[in-house]
């Protein structure tokens, strides 16, 4: 197989695990998502709820993924009540595995982006919304939650960012996705630096249109900074 | 409480325990993570430097340097160093006669991946260390007639790291918890430590929820060290107007 064939049948192959990728990412994202602002409610809840939510930030952020993705994928096989349980067709699963591991790691993290957004709501917004005759929830749903996002979206872009070249970990756990393909090829064929790189281009293609994905909704949903329609220049018509 | 004692037999100091290979990784996986921090420091100096450079060219290659390196993942980049590495040393080989695969040394690969890495990280740290530095105190060094070596050894350079020891901590951070992925080129420090014990034992869920929490301590004994060093660098800056 000459060079060039070589690098196009790579590529091709790596391609495959682009969807395993990118959906690892999404659901994973997703979940945690979800997760997040249920730790943010909890925090806002009661003293104690906030030093819970404290301590889980505290301990996901702390320790590295690999080993949260072993503990789960293998540790919790050691535990009686969980094998019995209705989570044990998943958990013995790598995908799940991979899924549960991630969405528990980045909920952490947006929990702690979502924190910052919320510290940055200013609080004259929230007490006109009050007076409006808002009630609570409607406040934080309609003003609140909103400005907060907006604000947390950059560095909620790169955290989703920063999960894709998680995923990479999946492939420790038998998944094949782009790393795993990757590592796959190397060992049949040890022309590392070829296939290795095509995966490195891959990944930045993927982030990089992620990135712009994101600028363009925060250019949306910041109306404000894109200055008002009279400084735009004025059709003829 | 028959499960606790189990337990901190299974990783305590007894003729059963893993306690010492447990320890002795646990010093691994500092050293390697100060190693790697140091590489990156070097890295990111070079970085720093090349993005404040009037050159566009390295200009251009900090960029694609600072991108690329945060744009892939870490695993990519520690098995591009050891397969790579490994490849191009067995083609040099072969031309001198030799064959076969060549493992290349664990400490050494991952040292140098992580450091590349978080010298991309690091880059970013520096420069915008350096430009929080007050203009005018660049100017005053320079009116007091400091040569440039002597302005980046006095002025600079010390500036400079007291603005960038919080980002620093951060990096430092990232850093120890990369070393884990070190564990895939053979490296016996926590993560592979504890994946050795496991498979000699059988109790997944106990060395790794031990290996998370050796991490944890780590993590938290370091953290508090760099706020030491932030409010030591700091002193006698309280109130202080920043321009």
């Amino acid at each position: 197989m000459t060079r060039l064939a070589f690098l196009w049948d790579t590529f091709l192959q790596l391609l495959a695990g682009v969807p395993v990728t990118l959906s690892l990412v999404a659901v994973s994202v997703a979940l945690g998502g979800l997760l997040a602002l249920a730790l943010t409610g909890i925090r806002r809840a009661s003293r104690l709820g906030e030093w819970a939510v404290s301590a889980y930030v505290f301990a996901l952020r702390g320790s590295p993924l690999l080993i949260q993705i072993f503990l789960i994928y293998y540790g919790f096989g050691q535990i009686g009540w969980i094998r019995s349980s209705f989570l044990w067709p998943f958990l013995r699963e790598p995908w799940w595995c991979a899924i549960t591991a991630l969405a528990l790691n980045t909920a952490a993290y947006q929990a702690e982006v979502l924190r910052g957004g919320l510290n940055a709501v200013p609080k004259g917004a929230v007490e006109a919304a009050r007076v409006c005759g808002m009630g609570r929830a409607m406040a934080f749903r309609r003003i609140v939650l909103p400005i907060a996002i907006r604000q947390a979206l950059p560095a909620y872009t790169s955290e989703v960012v920063i999960m894709v070249k998680a995923t990479s970990l999946a492939s420790i756990i038998t998944l094949f996705e782009i790393t795993g393909i990757a590592h796959s090829i190397v060992s049949e064929t040890f022309r590392a630096f070829e296939v290795l790189s095509i995966a490195g281009l891959i990944y930045l293609a993927i982030n990089f249109t992620l990135t712009r994905a994101f600028r363009r909704l925060e250019i949306r949903l910041t109306p404000q900074s894109r200055g008002r329609p009279t400084d735009r220049p004025v059709s003829k018509a | 409480m028959d499960g606790l004692v189990a337990y901190f037999t299974l990783i305590g100091f007894g003729p059963t325990g893993w306690g010492v290979p447990l320890l002795r990784a646990a010093t691994m996986t500092v050293a390697v993570s100060l190693a790697a921090f140091g590489v990156g420091i070097v890295f990111g100096v070079f970085g720093c430097w090349a993005k404040l450079s009037k050159s566009v060219v390295a200009q251009s290659a900090a960029a694609v340097y600072t991108t690329v390196l945060r744009g892939v993942p870490d695993l990519l980049v520690i098995y591009l160093l050891y397969f790579g590495g490994s490849q191009a040393i067995g083609a040099i080989a072969r031309t001198f006669g030799h064959q076969g695969f060549f493992g290349l040394n664990g400490f050494v690969v991952g040292m140098m991946a992580v450091g590349i890495i978080s010298g991309a990280y690091q880059t970013e740290v520096l420069r915008g260390a350096y430009l929080a530095i007050p203009k005018g105190e660049l100017e005053a060094a320079r009116v007091a007639s400091m040569g440039r070596l002597l302005m980046l050894r006095r002025i600079i350079a010390p500036q400079t790291l007291r603005f960038a020891l919080p980002g620093m901590g951060n990096v430092w951070q990232l850093i120890l918890k990369e070393s884990a992925l070190i564990s895939v080129v053979g490296l016996i420090e926590i993560m592979n430590q504890t994946r050795l014990a496991v498979g000699r034992t059988g109790a997944a869920f106990s060395f790794y929820i031990t290996g998370a929490i050796l991490f944890l301590v780590i993590t938290t004994f370091s953290g508090a060290a760099f706020r030491r060093a932030e409010a030591w660098a700091m002193r006698g800056m309280a109130g202080r107007v920043r321009q």
